[in-house]
């Protein structure tokens, strides 16, 4: 459904983020890409929907190649794309319904988004998923008026209110405590799976990945080095990834190394 | 722990940011005092002079003390209703110039060229003192509030649309990806991600430029943009320092009253 072939970006400072990066996900797959700070995690999902502009490569969605068409054509394709964010990117001062409903403005016409005629369908699409996500009863609330947890759950309406073909994730629960975290990735796995969407979800959270994505990718330093099933992440791989570290190990961590003169001469400058 | 603890220090200052040497520090703080006392130094003094204006300022005290709000009222009324005239249009016309011309000069809406355009525009405004650009439309117009009216609006301009351009550049720019990624376009993006950021401070500075507008109304007057502040001039001009101390406390108690109107308004707002 969604295919990444030679996907490249290097950014004005020339620093490379993403080297020829390739990569299919099939409908109602779940894929985690995992990889540490500045790998190119959130690149690679930025790209597909340009947010982030590619420098070379293509990105078929359907028989789509999104990194070629043009500016029109973007803002139509970008509506099959549902994105949910790191820290919900929600529209803080307006309600939760305007949230829900500004999935929708790529569907209607400008006068008719600025008047808040949304088209019944979509209202009642709106209150529908509200519903699913357990939000019903705080459709009239400001955004900000809402828990961190409550405010993703609106998030993922958001995504799913321009009824996509694909869903980008990115650090769903990066702000949220262990428990909210897992329910909101439960609710992202059931909507793909009612909904057969296949999603690319970047997370940080190892366990968390392994207990609920279909397949892992991991990136390192913009290169896939890592592409397979969850269960086939052990250390050695979880060190091609990350770099060396004891995994395995809970203990204390040992006191770090150093070097007596060098504190020696540290100190003599300190008196300077 | 088989290692000796070292002797670490028990004294720590600030590190010096710039100037890292102590004598250069010196020379800087000295050069700069000894410039003030000769720049002071320059300004010579005519004592006599002093003395005869401190009489004149004692009147003008007296005057305050005594203001005299009935032998001139009509004069007053008739410079008041011109002033808070000329303040409200200036304000809501320069308002509404200022919205366009504001999100044209924020970096993350607009393309290069109309950035620069729209930043000039804010610039050349912002550059010509309001009793300056008074004197070249009283020029221009005439006496009376039109020219006043309009320096004000130009004024205001410069003000709301500068402010109202940094504004939009510090909105969050994950709201505002998260709006373009569901395919809105440039004013769905506008309208849904920015106007609910920046729309609170929008309100905070119009009232605020309301207020100044009406300040500004008694300067420009005495250059003969119409007003309180002609009618202040005339006073001056005539010796009545009561009706003049009444124009002033008038001006003082409107103002005050805008400031707190527009604070307490603001507060409801957020």
């Amino acid at each position: 459904m969604l295919e990444l072939q030679r996907l490249t970006k290097t950014y004005a400072t020339g620093d490379t983020a993403l080297r020829e990066v390739s990569l299919a996900v099939p409908r109602g797959q779940v894929v985690g890409l995992i990889g540490p700070s500045g790998a190119g995690k959130s690149t690679l999902i930025r790209c597909i929907n340009r947010l982030v502009a590619p420098s070379g490569g293509r990105i078929l969605l359907g028989d789509v190649d999104l990194a070629a068409v043009g500016r029109a054509e973007l803002r139509r394709q970008r509506r099959r794309i549902g994105m949910i964010f790191q820290e919900y990117a929600l529209v803080e001062r307006l309600t939760v319904m305007e949230n829900v409903l500004s999935g929708r403005l790529g569907y209607v016409p400008f006068w008719r988004s600025f008047t808040r005629r949304f088209p019944g369908r979509d209202i009642e699409n709106a209150y529908r998923l509200l519903d699913r996500v357990g939000l019903l009863a705080h459709a009239d609330k400001r955004a900000d008026a809402l828990s961190g947890g409550q405010r993703q759950r609106v998030g993922i309406a958001r995504a799913l209110a321009q009824e996509p073909a694909l869903l980008l994730v990115d650090e769903p629960t990066a702000s949220l405590d262990p428990k909210t975290s897992r329910q909101i990735m439960r609710l992202i796995l059931e909507v793909c799976e009612e909904r057969d969407l296949p999603a690319i979800v970047n997370i940080h959270d190892v366990p968390l990945a392994q207990q609920f994505m279909h397949r892992l990718v991991g990136l390192h330093a913009g290169e896939v080095v890592f592409d397979g099933a969850t269960t086939a992440l052990d250390e050695t791989v979880l060190a091609t990834i990350y770099g060396a570290e004891d995994w395995a190990s809970s203990g204390r961590e040992p006191a770090p190394e150093r070097e007596s003169e060098d504190t020696e001469r540290h100190l003599a400058e300190v008196g300077r | 722990m088989n290692e000796a603890t070292p002797a670490y220090p028990t004294h720590w200052r600030r590190p010096a940011r710039m100037l890292h040497d102590r004598r250069w520090r010196w020379l800087v703080q000295a050069s700069v005092l000894a410039y003030l006392v000769l720049a002071l130094g320059s300004f010579d003094v005519e004592w006599a002079r002093v003395m005869e204006g401190l009489s004149r300022a004692q009147r003008f005290a007296h005057g305050f003390l005594q203001p005299d709000f009935t032998s001139r009222w009509s004069d007053i009324r008739q410079g008041l209703i011109e002033s808070l005239t000329m303040t409200l249009t200036a304000t809501v016309v320069g308002v509404a110039i200022s919205v366009p011309i504001g999100i044209g000069a924020a970096r993350n809406l607009v393309s290069a060229w109309i950035y620069r355009c729209c930043r000039a525009i804010i610039a050349v405004s912002r550059s010509l003192q309001e009793i300056i650009v008074a004197i070249f439309l009283v020029a221009m117009f005439g006496f009376g509030p039109l020219a006043g009216f309009a320096t004000l609006s130009f004024a205001s301009i410069g003000f709301i649309a500068k402010l109202l351009a940094d504004d939009i550049e510090e909105a969050d720019p994950r709201q505002v990806e998260a709006i373009r990624a569901t395919g809105a376009g440039w004013w769905q993006v506008l309208h849904y991600a920015i106007q609910p950021q920046v729309m609170p401070r929008l309100i905070g500075l119009s009232l605020y430029r309301l207020d100044i507008n009406f300040r500004e109304s008694a300067v420009i007057g005495i250059v003969g943009a119409g007003g309180i502040g002609a009618t202040l001039n005339t006073a001056i001009d005539r010796y009545e320092y009561g009706s003049a101390g009444a124009i002033l406390l008038i001006v003082i108690a409107i103002v005050m009253v805008a400031e707190y109107g527009s604070s307490y308004l603001r507060r409801f707002l957020q």
